[in-house]
């Protein structure tokens, strides 16, 4: 058996202790250190069946943790004997876990960290070296979040929403120690897809699909930055992209449009591109259009410019600008890019190097000062 | 033996050459800067003796407090003649000699038309834990 086969029984487990009479935060204690003994002693003694094994494992955790708890408080244990199993389905305890742990009174840090734990079954270690922060920093973040949740009941619908931004954050995260946190992303949101009945599930899933289909064209050599312009396509996964584009098309066909269908849908024409030039630009600016109706976002706005300079020249695309927040991250690259395509080459060089210093990752500062060279290069006789 | 290879954006001794600013090299010479960056880092990992490396953005400010029930007192963005921190990396090594060996390497990365920039870099010792064995 796999990681990830024993991931996946993580959220359906702590149902069940849930479901005996557990209280969440010591259920998802118990859960976590019986998923880091499985971890330990599976791959030499593999159990028959792994969820019992996990059962009966976090169980006993659980009433040792507990029994210590009551004795220090000199009380009686209220959870002793085992309720019979109900026949509350599996799918409701994992849809219920993805709400509470994205519940809205959780900041997005929280909430990130506890999801990955509760339903994704990542360790502690693991949550914490993926965001690089130490294994105890991390483990009272995931307490601290829990004792805020504390006496949500964990039978209501929560907030979708809320669940889809987390997921969002997690795919965004990428990529940094042993977790592929973007894959985790999608695997979640995977499971999330058939939980639900929402079309801007599959949107979201969609997104993320389409666009881990370009990873691999999005670093060159050394680590540096390869904008969508410049990708080698043949290098787009096309299994990925056929799978997101027929996610995205069953999603809209519902009629029911929202943010991440309308972010899938200009994700799917450009991989539909084979080319820059060849993309279809208009239709792009007219699901920016739809997305800004959606969100009313400034980022949104910023996007659109883009994509009426692309479909409409530079001058237009710099029109578009004049209505879009000067102080956004990305407004000077965005700018630079549509003087250099009006041949202002002069302002477009000042404006990459104002963007680089005002960029907030290094391969995005580092591909900004080249192109600042690269414009500056230009102007020299 | 931890010590901290300090990158400064300005201040420091005076520069020993007055390069242009990155975004007006060549795009040529902006990548075999960075290049050398890469590597170095990647041949420090190499002699075991790489940590962690850092880069921090120019904008900040100073804070402090000021007293009960009032917000904090900020300062910045930073002055044009103050000093600052660009970014850091720390290595463990086995010698002072060995830091300031690799410092004056780091030092050597180049600039405009592939010579050395002759970059400043502060390098300073981390205070340790008590040691185990005390007498």
């Amino acid at each position: 058996m796999n990681e990830s086969l024993l991931r996946e029984l993580v959220p359906a487990v702590i149902g069940v202790l849930v479901r005996r009479g557990a209280d969440f935060a010591s259920a998802e204690d118990a859960v976590q250190e019986a998923l880091i003994r499985a971890l330990q002693n599976w791959p030499d003694d593999p159990p028959r069946d792994p969820k019992a094994w996990l059962v009966a494992v976090a169980w006993r955790r659980f009433l040792d943790a507990a029994r210590a708890e009551a004795s220090r408080r000199g009380r009686e244990l209220a959870v002793e004997v085992e309720p019979p199993a109900g026949p509350a389905p599996v799918t409701d305890d994992t849809l219920r876990l993805y709400f509470l742990c994205a519940h809205p009174t959780l900041p997005p840090s929280s909430a990130v960290a506890l999801t990955l734990r509760a339903v994704g079954g990542l360790t502690t270690r693991q949550i914490a070296a993926a965001y690089l922060v130490p294994e105890a920093t991390m483990a009272q973040r995931i307490s601290r979040a829990k004792r805020r949740i504390a006496g949500q009941p964990l039978d209501r619908p929560g907030d979708l929403g809320t669940v889809l931004r987390v997921l969002y954050l997690v795919f965004n995260e990428g990529y940094s120690g042993d977790v592929d946190l973007a894959a985790e992303a999608i695997r979640l949101t995977r499971q999330l897809v058939a939980l639900t009945d929402e079309p801007e599930v599959a949107g979201l899933l969609a997104l993320m699909l389409l666009h881990h289909a370009r990873r691999a064209s999005r670093t060159g050599a050394g680590g540096r930055l390869v904008p969508l312009g410049e990708q080698d396509r043949s290098r787009w996964d096309t299994c990925l992209i056929s799978e997101g584009v027929t996610v995205l098309q069953t999603a809209l066909a519902r009629d029911r449009l929202g943010e991440y269908q309308a972010q899938a849908a200009i994700a799917a024409l450009h991989a539909d591109a084979p080319t820059t030039a060849e993309t279809d630009w208009v239709q792009i600016v007219e699901w920016y259009d739809e997305l800004l109706a959606l969100t009313g976002s400034p980022v949104v706005r910023l996007n659109r410019a883009v994509a009426v300079g692309e479909a409409d020249g530079p001058q237009a695309g710099l029109a578009a600008l004049a209505g879009v927040d000067p102080d956004l991250p990305r407004y000077a690259a965005v700018a630079a890019h549509m003087y250099e395509r009006a041949g202002d080459l002069g302002h477009a060089a000042e404006l990459y190097a104002d963007a680089s210093r005002a960029a907030t990752s290094v391969p995005e500062r580092d591909h900004l000062t080249r192109e600042a060279a690269r414009v500056r290069q230009r102007l020299r006789p | 033996m931890r010590y901290l290879l300090l990158k400064h954006y300005r201040g420091g001794p005076t520069p020993t050459v007055d390069f242009a600013p990155m975004d007006q090299w060549t795009p040529a010479e902006v990548d075999a800067h960075i290049q050398f960056m890469r590597d170095f880092a990647t041949r420090l990992e190499g002699t075991g003796e790489f940590v962690e490396g850092q880069a921090l953005a120019p904008e900040g400010a100073f804070v402090r407090y000021d007293g009960e029930g009032r917000p904090p007192v900020t300062d910045g963005p930073f002055a044009e003649t103050k000093d600052l921190i660009a970014g850091w990396m720390v290595i463990d090594v086995e010698s002072w000699d060995r830091a300031v060996q690799l410092a004056g390497e780091l030092s050597a990365a180049p600039g405009p038309r592939g010579e050395p920039i002759y970059e400043w870099l502060e390098v300073r010792p981390f205070l340790t834990e008590a040691p185990t064995v005390a007498e």
